[in-house]
C-alpha cells in the first residue's frame, strides 16, 4: 500500500504531545501559531519541524493572545489552524476564544493542563482548567471540549477536534494534562483510508448572493475565504446576517441563541461517555483524562473485594453528558468523581444526578496523580 | 415610456459599504478624512479590491474596517496586528492593512506592533492618532501630549507619550511616515507608497477629536482643532526620527521618516528554511533513486 506522505501509518512510540501534533497534521492542520509554555511546548516544537516540510506554516508569536489571533486570521485565509498552551497561556487566550465563538471561526486550542492558579506548578500535572474552558471568556456561549487519557487518544481526539470545529464553525478545546502530554506509549497511526476528515462548508453562492452569517437549516452559516472576491465583513461585535455590527437587543436576540443552540441542540450526538461495567453496578467512577486511567486500578481492586463498580469515562467533557449521569444516578448507590482539582466537574455530576444517588468528590490539588488507594477508599466508604 | 432617473454616484462608492452610511463618527472628527484618503487612494491606483484586506481593532478607528468594501475584519482590542499576521501568512498574495487607533495599536496592542515590525511582515499599519481614547469618552492615551487634559488626567497629563515613528523604526519597520488629516495630498501619496512597499510600513495620521480631546483642551469646535493642527504641524522633507516626539503637542513634525529595503519575513523564511527543505527533499529523492538502482 502507498505510504501516506503526511503521517506514517503503523505503530510508533511517542509522547502524547507528539501524537497530538501528528493528529493535527492528519486532520489537515497546516497552520500553527504558538508561544512556548510548559508542558505543551513539544507540540509547537514538533510542528515547527513538520509543518514547513509539507507546505504548512509555523509561527512563534509574542504571546498567547497573538497566537490565537494569528490562527483566526489564517483560518479566514482558508487554513485549518491550531494553537497549544497550558494554564497561564490558556488564561490569556480567553479573550479571543470569545472572538472565535462570535465570528464562528473554526480552530483547535490544546490546553495541556498543569498546576495553578497563576504560575503554579509549571511542570506538573493538574486538571484545573475544566470550568475555565466552559466559562472562561465573557458572555453566554457554548463550547466543545474533549479530554484524552492516553497518547493514542490524544491523536484521535485532535482529529476529532478539527472535524467538530469545521462542522460546527466553533473553537474546539482539547483539555489534555501534563501526564498525558508527556507520557510516551505506543501510538498507532491508521492508514489514510481509515481517516474521516471533515472540512468547513464553503459557499457556492456568488458574492452578490452571499451573506457571511446567513444561516440555513442547521444554524451554521457557510464560510468563504478572504481574497475570493466576497469582500466580507466579520466582527466580534453583535452583528446581523451580513456581518454588520448592530447594537440592539434584537440583534443580540437573533445571534446569541443561535450560537448557543447550534451546539446545545446537537448535544446528544456530541457527547461521548464510555460506559464500562456500569450495568448492574452499585458504584460508578466518573473520570476523564489521566484520572480515568488512575481509576482503573482502584476499580479493579474494588471488584476483587466484591464491590460491583463500573466506570464512566468522559471523552467529551463539554457539552456535559447530563442524560448519561442521570440514567446511572437512578441505578447506583454512588458516583465517585476523582479529578486533579478541588472539585469542578463533580458539580456537573451533582447537578445531573439531581439527588438520585450519592455523589462523592475525590479532589486533588495537582502536582501528581491520585494514589489509586484514595479512589478505592472513596468507593468503599460510599457503599457503607 | 419610463422616466429616466438620474442619480449621482459618489466617486468613492466602489470602495465603501454605502449601506452602512452615515458613519458613527462625530462632526469635526478626522476619521472620515482618513477613510476618504484611503478609499480614494486604492481606487485611483486601481488596487485589486478583491485582494485587499483591512483589519481593525476596537475604538473609533476600529470601525474603519466596517465601512470599507473589501474583506474586512473587526477584531478584539489591540489584536488587529496578530490577526493580520495570520491572514498575511495564509494569503501572502493579498495586501493586508491594519487600520486602527493609537490606543488600540500602541496601548493595548503595543507589543504586537513592535513584534510585527521586528519580523518585517509585508503588511501596512495605518494608525490614526487623536491623542485620546475616544470611544470610551476621552481618557489618557499613550499618545496624549504632556499637560493635556483628559477625563483621567483632570489636572493635566504628566505621562510621557510615545514617539511613534521612532518606535516603529527602532522595532524594524521599513517605511515610516506621519501626516495630519490636513495633509491630504501627501497622505494619499504616502498610502500608495506604503501599500506598494515590500515590508512593514507604518503611517501615523494625526486626527482631530473635537468632541473629547478638543472639548477638554479648549478646542471644542472641529475648526479650532483643524486650526491647531495647521498651526502646530511642521512638514520636514528630511524629517528626523528623534524630532518626531509630540512632547507637549505644540510641535508636530510631519513627513516621511524612513523608507528602506530589507528582506521581509517571508523572504527570510524562503531563503533559509525554504532553501533547506528543498535541499533535504532533493537529497531524499537522490537517496531513493539510488536504493532503487540497488534493488
Amino acid at each position: 500500500m502507498k505510504e501516506d506522505p503526511i503521517i506514517a501509518s503503523g505503530a510508533h512510540f511517542m509522547s502524547g504531545n507528539e501524537a497530538c501534533a501528528e493528529g493535527a497534521l492528519a486532520a489537515g492542520c497546516r497552520f500553527f501559531a504558538g508561544y512556548p509554555i510548559t508542558p505543551s511546548t513539544e507540540i509547537a516544537e514538533h510542528l515547527a519541524e513538520r509543518l514547513p516540510e509539507i507546505g504548512g506554516i509555523f509561527i512563534q508569536m509574542e504571546d498567547e493572545m497573538a497566537a490565537l489571533n494569528a490562527v483566526l486570521g489564517a483560518t479566514w485565509g482558508g487554513f485549518k489552524g491550531m494553537t497549544a498552551t497550558s494554564g497561564p497561556g490558556f488564561s490569556l487566550m480567553m479573550e479571543n476564544i470569545g472572538l472565535a465563538v462570535m465570528t464562528e471561526t473554526p480552530c483547535v486550542i490544546v490546553d495541556v493542563q498543569r498546576g495553578g492558579p497563576s504560575t503554579g506548578l509549571a511542570t506538573k500535572v493538574a486538571q484545573g482548567d475544566m470550568m475555565q474552558a466552559k466559562w472562561g471568556s465573557h458572555g453566554s456561549y457554548e463550547i466543545i471540549a474533549l479530554s484524552p487519557s492516553s497518547p493514542q487518544e490524544f491523536f484521535w481526539q485532535t482529529i476529532k477536534a478539527f472535524n467538530l470545529a469545521e462542522e460546527f464553525r466553533t473553537p474546539v478545546i482539547i483539555l489534555a494534562d501534563e501526564v498525558v502530554g508527556h507520557m510516551s506509549e505506543k501510538v498507532i497511526f491508521p492508514s489514510p483510508d481509515r481517516l474521516v476528515i471533515k472540512n468547513r462548508k464553503l459557499s457556492r453562492l456568488t458574492p452578490a448572493e452571499y451573506h457571511p452569517f446567513q444561516v440555513n437549516g442547521n444554524g451554521i452559516p457557510e464560510m468563504v475565504k478572504a481574497g475570493d472576491g466576497y469582500r466580507i465583513h466579520v466582527t466580534g461585535s453583535t452583528h446581523d446576517y451580513r456581518g454588520y455590527p448592530f447594537m440592539t437587543a434584537e440583534a443580540q436576540a437573533n445571534l446569541i441563541p443561535r450560537l448557543v443552540n447550534k451546539i446545545r441542540d446537537r448535544k446528544d450526538e456530541l457527547i461521548d461517555a464510555e460506559e464500562k461495567d456500569c450495568e448492574g453496578s452499585e458504584v460508578v467512577v466518573c473520570a476523564y483524562g489521566i484520572t480515568a486511567r488512575t481509576s482503573y486500578y482502584a476499580i479493579e481492586k474494588a471488584r476483587e473485594s466484591g464491590i460491583r463498580v463500573g466506570q464512566l469515562k468522559l471523552n467529551v467533557v463539554w457539552p456535559f453528558p447530563e442524560k448519561v449521569i442521570k440514567k446511572w444516578a437512578s441505578q447506583v448507590k454512588a458516583i465517585i468523581v476523582p479529578e486533579l482539582n478541588m472539585g469542578q466537574m463533580v458539580l456537573e455530576v451533582e447537578r445531573s444526578a439531581g439527588g438520585k444517588c450519592k455523589v462523592v468528590s475525590v479532589p486533588h490539588p495537582g502536582g501528581d496523580i491520585h494514589r489509586p488507594e484514595e479512589i478505592l477508599e472513596a468507593i468503599k466508604k460510599s457503599i457503607k | 415610456m419610463t422616466e429616466e432617473v438620474l442619480t449621482q454616484v459618489h466617486p468613492l462608492e466602489p470602495a465603501l459599504r454605502t449601506e452602512r452610511l452615515p458613519h458613527i463618527w462625530c462632526v469635526g472628527c478626522g476619521l472620515g478624512v482618513a477613510l476618504g484618503a484611503f478609499a480614494s487612494t486604492i481606487l485611483e491606483n486601481k488596487f485589486d479590491l478583491d485582494k485587499l484586506a483591512v483589519i481593525s481593532g476596537i475604538g473609533c478607528t476600529g470601525r474603519m474596517a466596517g465601512y470599507l468594501k473589501v474583506d474586512s475584519f473587526h477584531t478584539t482590542h489591540g489584536r488587529a496586528i496578530p490577526f493580520a499576521t495570520g491572514l498575511h501568512l495564509a494569503k501572502p498574495e493579498m495586501k493586508v492593512v491594519v487600520f486602527s487607533g493609537d490606543g488600540d495599536i500602541f496601548g493595548i496592542g503595543g507589543n504586537h506592533f513592535i513584534h510585527a515590525a521586528r519580523r518585517n511582515l509585508n503588511i501596512t499599519v495605518i494608525c490614526v492618532n487623536n491623542f485620546i481614547y475616544g470611544m470610551t469618552g476621552g481618557q489618557v492615551a499613550p499618545t496624549t501630549p504632556l499637560g493635556a487634559n483628559t477625563t483621567t488626567t483632570a489636572l493635566g497629563n504628566y505621562e510621557y507619550s510615545f514617539n511613534i515613528p521612532l518606535l516603529a523604526a527602532a522595532a524594524g519597520a521599513t517605511y515610516v511616515a506621519r501626516w495630519t488629516v490636513l495633509d491630504i495630498i501627501k497622505l494619499r501619496k504616502s498610502i500608495q507608497e506604503a501599500l506598494n512597499k515590500k515590508g512593514f510600513s507604518l503611517i501615523e495620521i494625526i486626527s482631530p477629536c473635537p468632541t473629547l480631546y478638543g472639548r477638554l483642551n479648549r478646542m471644542a469646535a472641529g475648526v479650532e482643532m483643524m486650526k491647531f493642527l495647521k498651526e502646530h504641524s511642521v512638514f520636514k522633507k528630511d524629517a528626523k526620527l528623534e524630532d518626531a516626539a509630540i512632547t507637549d503637542g505644540n510641535q508636530i513634525i510631519t513627513g516621511k521618516f524612513l523608507d528602506l529595503e530589507k528582506p521581509t519575513y517571508l523572504e527570510m523564511y524562503e531563503s533559509s528554511v525554504g532553501a533547506k527543505i528543498k535541499q533535504m527533499k532533493y537529497e531524499k529523492m537522490l537517496a531513493e533513486e539510488e536504493s532503487c538502482q540497488e534493488c
